[in-house]
């Protein structure tokens, strides 16, 4: 067979691969039970070689969970080695150090094999509704208080679940149906995934998957090194503060692009904080990565040879990068704003490529009541993005997360809630040649007018995202009471009887002066109800159309 | 008469006595994007006819292509007995942003649902992303201060001097057509009802469309949406069946007018006028109809349909003749055949999957080298760059001619000569190092073939089934050149290539029963079933359906098909299980239970939860017996070899080999004749690849069925 026959070939297997995966986040969100992976998309799936490398993903992954999960099956492999693995087995953990950095997070691998020998392994790891303790807030003081821990096991042997295992999770949480089911719904994804990667071996006559990964790997961590290597080389640095749980955090950050590639490093960065927003190394690297890939190197498909170029280090000890046993329930609150802060770098040397910073933190609103016949419940909401080189911020829009909002007659089905508003705030985006997105407005009370709590993990309530280039800086959000009084956007509190909670989820930052902005575009705003009239005299120095 | 391509209407089978002269004539009229087909049936006789669409009034083209069939069919206008007529009018108002100024009448709080739409990014890592703009701009979007929650109960009622108000501000504003969506309305539809009534009070020329009417199912974003796209196609739909009836009717052609359906049914003129976001995809919808027919004929139960044309290809799953069925779409997708870049249809859909592949699919490298194609395409302007128009870039249709599939001189009857010289050089710039072209070509083509290949699998595991094992029915120009390379890939060992694939729509319009389905939210647990409320809920949907049905179909029989949506209680998909076509009794509920258990274990594995179960969505499906058809009908000679007009060389993709092939023409070809691969069949649309180790059957219906020959066998 001819060189480029032979390279055609892997080509060809390459696309099959990215198809396996495919339909295993297919099955996986059809026999998902919570709305976080069924509705809401909150799920990562992803094949790798016998050497745990991550070779593909599916495209609805998060980038939280998927860029975790390709470092977390290196831990499976060590402590189960290959040679103990058997068809039939799955194995679990929500073990935040080593895979998506909290426990809520569960991640179920499982081996391929083919003629007799492991070929490779599949992964997902999805969200949980719950795991315990005190609940997704960041109340607690450490990990043991945050819930359950699943250390690396078995979950099944054989084909035989491990009932004992199900038997403690189930006692553990607050919905062991939804929990026991999606842990279901895992198996018979990643089950479903292996039978088509056995069924590709076999009809490519391939024995594993060493070959055709190496050829991804190289193919891939070549495209992404030329990208690095185009940039200018140098040393930029950026911070980022954050409002934090009742003190202000500061995250630091440099990104060094040499001959030897590229780094980001948060030395300099505020150290951990006794409460539930500390991230681990892994899910630090996860965003951060994933905000370099986007600016740098977008269309290489992601797997390991993607993602190694990227080096990322942070302090031992500090925010982004905590140790056993600090707590973590929270962590997107801080993690997510990293590609705020990558961009913040990269806007020195490539600023015609990196947005303004934008809400970036998920509003995730999850609610409670544990009283008799209570509830249970969590949504999502986004606010707006920055201002991008060309175009404006987009709206209520997920970045970086990128999952979906459940819709509102599924919540209101499930639990006694009536959310009242879930629609854009005027005046919200940041003012700028290219605006941020608009943020949204959000208001929830119970059925009845029972009171209720939130286990509240908002950010950029206190400080808001900053415009680049001119650009002015977006509002920054609030939570409050229907009746007025202010509430801290982190941690767990009551909504009184006959009270409703309100959220100010806040917009992107704009790029640009305002003043350049296009007087047409401007009106659009104005006429969509969108700007005040105030604003666009005072900022934009436009008079009503 | 326009001028342009035109292909001559032509008998297809023996002529056979008619028995009585009078209306007998059915026609089946699909106006597409590029060209409008239409067929004549007149007993066993069909006429094919395809002229250029007129894109000022769609009518023209389609009475011309009416009065020419029937001339030379040598038939009146007034013998015509039946129309069946589908369009691709809502679907271009919709991508193109041509339909009516739209207003959005909604629930206080909930203005944004359109613009907010699901608050995810359909493209993970691209920072230049853009979603499609809502139908309905903000300004448009008015709110009133009423709701209802999740049971039904009111808990603000709505006020009439708000929808006044607002009635009085879309007027203002110059809007032609309101859609009314209010939360829950699928629960309690009384608000959304009062307010159309107080709405019309005040703007009695507004076209209103409900979304608990529309689209009566729980989650607001595809609901909305639904009927938004309802609303902003209403009037033009309107206005166009206006005049095509009015066009018929002057110029005598008797029979009903229907109109074809996305879900493969058909429906009389007044139902698409109060739904036309219901005949979005009727074209696509009468190609699968068309597979269904060749697969019923053939007694064939697993089949994929498969269609490939010049920027698409499109698969749709068959099962005992029937297509899948689905209740969502997604329509004019931004992001080039991206999930979620489009705006979302709850509308009853013949469920398929469309991919960026195509004879015009564009050939390119990623960053990482790696060959790709589409989903960009080079169209017919400037088209590939074989056919000597400007195109410069590689697409699959130079890959198929270097690889020796088509006939320069003869494609597309010889009409479009291709130049082979510009094909090598689109193709020689994949590799600038020099690489050997006919490789490269035959990566191309197996990058497309793969591609489709994968769309299909993963189309099959999102409707819960397999594709392996099943039969491919082709149809489309690169249809029959990439199905059985792609059959390979599928585990597929036949493939069904019919005669008149290229009027397929057109065809499988007049195969269309008349019928219409419902579905709607009634949330049950299993082991629970209020029965009285169901056998309520069943008996008003199917009163409706029968009505609608009935008044197209006169008193002939009609079925009703009767489906819930199954999954374990805390799941959010559904498996669709057939209910008993009588009342429910309580005692019903623990065959159901077996019967989502089963299916539950065959489609996600041994491992099946023991969980309560719970129904959230009730459907059915009432339907009059097709037309009965005076198929063509011949008998099958003796076998026959017939003897190849010519060899040609070509490139076999499994192996790479270049192999002699025998090239037939398929006009010369008759039923019973049987040969072997490597073979062409050529005919004026379109060229069958039939690789070795497949053997070719032309069967009765003068289709071309491809089997693989046994490997073992055949060594």
């Amino acid at each position: 067979m001819s060189v480029l026959l032979a390279e055609l070939r892997l080509q060809v297997m390459w696309t099959r691969l990215i198809s396996v995966v495919e339909e295993q986040a297919q099955t996986l969100m059809r026999t998902a039970f919570s709305t976080t992976v069924r509705e809401a998309g909150d799920l990562a799936c992803a094949v790798f070689d016998a050497d745990g490398r991550m070779l593909a993903e599916a495209v609805t992954g998060t980038p939280g969970h998927l860029n975790s999960m390709a470092a977390g099956v290196h831990h499976f492999l060590h402590q189960f080695p290959a040679g103990t693995m058997r068809a039939g087995d799955h194995y679990i953990t929500n073990d935040p150090w080593l895979t998506a950095g909290h426990l809520h997070d569960i991640t179920v691998i499982s081996p391929v094999f083919h003629a007799g020998r492991l070929a490779g392994l599949l992964g997902c790891c999805c969200h949980q509704l719950d795991i315990g303790g005190l609940g997704q807030g960041p109340d607690g003081r450490s990990i043991f208080e945050e819930g359950l821990q699943i250390p690396l096991m078995r979950l099944a042997r054989d084909g035989q679940v491990n009932d004992d295992l199900l038997r403690i999770l189930r006692a553990n949480v607050r919905t062991p149906l939804q929990v026991e089911g999606d842990v279901m719904s895992y198996i018979a994804s990643n089950a479903s995934g292996a039978e088509r990667l056995a069924g590709m071996l076999a009809e490519f006559g391939a024995d594993d998957l060493g070959v055709l990964g190496d050829y991804i790997i190289d193919r891939s961590r070549a495209a992404t090194e030329a990208a690095i290597a185009a940039l200018p080389h140098g040393r930029w640095q950026a911070s980022l503060t954050l409002d934090g749980y009742d003190a202000p955090i500061v995250l630091r950050g440099a990104i060094d692009i040499g001959a030897d590639g590229l780094l980001m490093d948060y030395a300099g960065t505020d150290p951990a904080v006794p409460r539930g927003i500390n991230v681990v190394l892994n899910y630090c690297r996860a965003y951060t990565v994933f905000a370099l890939k986007c600016a740098i190197a977008p269309d290489v498909p992601n797997n390991e040879g993607a993602l190694s170029p990227f080096r990322v280090t942070a302090p031992e000890g500090s925010i982004l990068n905590a140790q056993r046993p600090a707590p973590v329930a929270a962590r997107h609150v801080v993690g997510q704003m990293l590609p705020d802060l990558v961009f913040g770098c990269l806007h020195q040397v490539i600023p015609d490529r990196v947005p303004a910073e934008g809400s970036s933190c998920l509003w995730s609103v999850q609610l409670r009541d544990e009283g008799p016949g209570g509830f249970e419940t969590v949504f999502f909401n986004s606010g707006g993005t920055g201002g991008r080189p060309g175009r404006d911020g987009l709206s209520g829009t997920a970045f970086p997360s990128g999952v979906k909002a459940m819709p509102v007659e599924v919540i209101e089905t499930g639990a006694p809630l009536v959310i009242w508003s879930k629609e854009l705030s005027a005046d919200s985006a940041g003012a700028g040649r290219h605006r941020g997105g608009y943020g949204q407005r959000v208001e929830v009370g119970t059925r009845d007018g029972a009171p209720f709590q939130v286990l509240a993990m908002f950010e950029r309530a206190v400080h808001g995202a900053r415009g680049r280039d001119g650009g002015h800086d977006a509002a920054p959000g609030a939570v409050r009471l229907a009746s007025g009084a202010v509430l801290r956007p982190k941690g767990l509190q009551t909504i009184p009887a006959g009270d409703r909670l309100v959220l100010e989820v806040p917009g992107g930052g704009g790029l640009g002066p305002p003043p350049t902005r296009a007087p047409e575009l401007v009106d659009a705003d104005g006429v969509a109800g969108l700007l005040s009239e105030t604003v666009a005299k005072t900022i934009y120095g436009r008079s009503t159309p | 008469m326009q001028g342009g391509a035109r292909y001559p209407g032509r008998p297809i089978a023996a002529p056979s006595p008619v028995r009585s002269r009078a209306m007998t004539v059915r026609i089946g009229a699909d106006i597409g994007g590029t060209f409008t087909d239409v067929v004549l049936e007149d007993g066993a006789r069909r006429y094919r006819v395809k002229l250029l669409t007129t894109y000022d009034a769609p009518e023209r083209a389609l009475l011309d292509a009416v009065f020419l069939l029937l001339d030379q069919a040598g038939r009146q206008p007034a013998d015509v007995a039946l129309i069946v007529h589908g369009t691709t009018l809502a679907t271009n108002a919709l991508i193109e942003r041509r339909g009516a100024a739209t207003g959005l009448l909604t629930t206080e709080g909930f203005r944004d649902v359109l613009e907010l739409g699901d608050e995810s990014r359909f493209d993970q890592y691209d920072l230049g992303m853009e979603k499609p703009p809502a139908l309905v701009p903000r300004a448009l979007r008015l709110c009133v201060d009423e709701r209802v929650a999740a049971d039904g109960a009111v808990l603000r009622p709505l006020r009439r001097e708000q929808v006044a108000a607002a009635a009085r501000r879309f007027r203002q504003s110059g809007v032609q057509s309101v859609a009314i969506c209010f939360l829950h309305s699928y629960r309690n539809d009384a608000h959304e009802r009062q307010a159309a009534e107080w709405l019309l009070a005040e703007a009695p020329d507004m076209a209103v469309s409900l979304s608990s009417e529309v689209s009566p199912e729980m989650r607001e974003y595809p609901r909305f949406s639904t009927t938004a796209a309802n609303a902003y196609v209403k009037p033009i739909i309107g206005t166009y069946l206006g005049r095509l009836e009015a066009a018929l009717a002057e110029r005598g052609v008797g029979g009903p007018l229907f109109l074809m359906l996305s879900s493969g049914g058909i429906t009389t003129v007044e139902t698409a006028r109060r739904f036309p976001v219901r005949l979005v995809e009727s074209g696509p919808a009468g190609g699968a109809i068309f597979a269904a027919e060749i697969a019923r004929e053939a007694g064939l139960d697993r089949v994929v349909a498969f269609d490939m044309g010049g920027t698409t290809a499109k698969l749709c799953l068959i099962d005992d003749g029937r297509p899948h069925a689905s209740q969502s779409f997604e329509v004019g997708r931004v992001h080039r055949f991206r999930k979620g870049s489009g705006l979302p249809l709850r509308i009853p859909v013949v469920e398929m999957v469309e991919i960026g592949a195509g004879g015009g699919s564009i050939a390119g490298r990623d960053a990482t080298g790696r060959l790709t194609v589409g989903p960009h395409s080079a169209g017919s302007e400037p088209g590939p760059a074989c056919y000597g128009r400007g195109g410069e870039r590689p697409t699959v249709t130079d890959a198929d001619l270097l690889l020796g599939r088509i006939d320069p001189d003869g494609f597309a009857g010889g009409r479009v000569p291709l130049d082979a010289n510009r094909a090598a050089l689109a193709v020689g710039s994949l590799d600038p190092a020099g690489g050997d072209r006919a490789i490269l070509a035959l990566g191309i083509g197996e990058i497309v073939d793969e591609s489709m290949a994968s769309a299909a699998r993963v189309h099959a595991t999102e409707q819960g089934s397999t594709v392996a094992g099943r039969v491919l029915v082709v149809s489309g120009g690169a249809g029959p050149l990439h199905a059985a390379r792609v059959a390979g890939k599928l585990g597929i060992d036949q493939v069904v290539v019919p005669r008149d694939a290229g009027v397929g729509s057109a065809v499988g319009f007049l195969r269309a029963p008349i019928s219409f389905e419902l579905q709607r939210s009634l949330s049950q647990r299993l082991d629970r079933l209020d029965v009285a409320a169901l056998n309520a809920l069943l008996d008003g949907m199917a009163a409706e359906a029968h009505a609608v049905v009935r008044s197209a179909a006169g008193a002939s029989d009609r079925t009703e098909r009767r489906e819930a949506f199954a999954r374990f209680v805390g799941q959010g998909h559904e498996i669709a299980i057939t209910l008993p076509d009588r009342p429910l009794v309580a005692a019903d509920a623990g065959a159901l239970l077996a019967r989502f258990r089963s299916r539950y274990a065959s489609l996600y594995g041994a491992i099946v939860p023991d969980l309560p179960v719970e129904l959230p969505t009730w459907k059915l499906r009432v339907e009059a017996g097709a037309v009965p058809v005076a198929t063509p009908r011949e008998t099958v000679r003796a076998e026959r070899r017939p003897a190849p007009q010519a060899w040609r060389p070509v490139t076999d993709p499994a192996t790479g080999a270049v192999v002699e092939a025998a090239v037939f023409a398929r006009d010369a070809l008759e039923p019973g004749d049987r040969f072997a691969g490597p073979a062409l069949v050529v005919e004026q649309d379109t060229t069958t690849v039939v690789p070795e180790r497949f053997s070719v059957l032309v069967d009765r219906r003068h289709s071309l069925v491809l089997s693989r020959l046994n490997p073992e066998i055949s060594q």
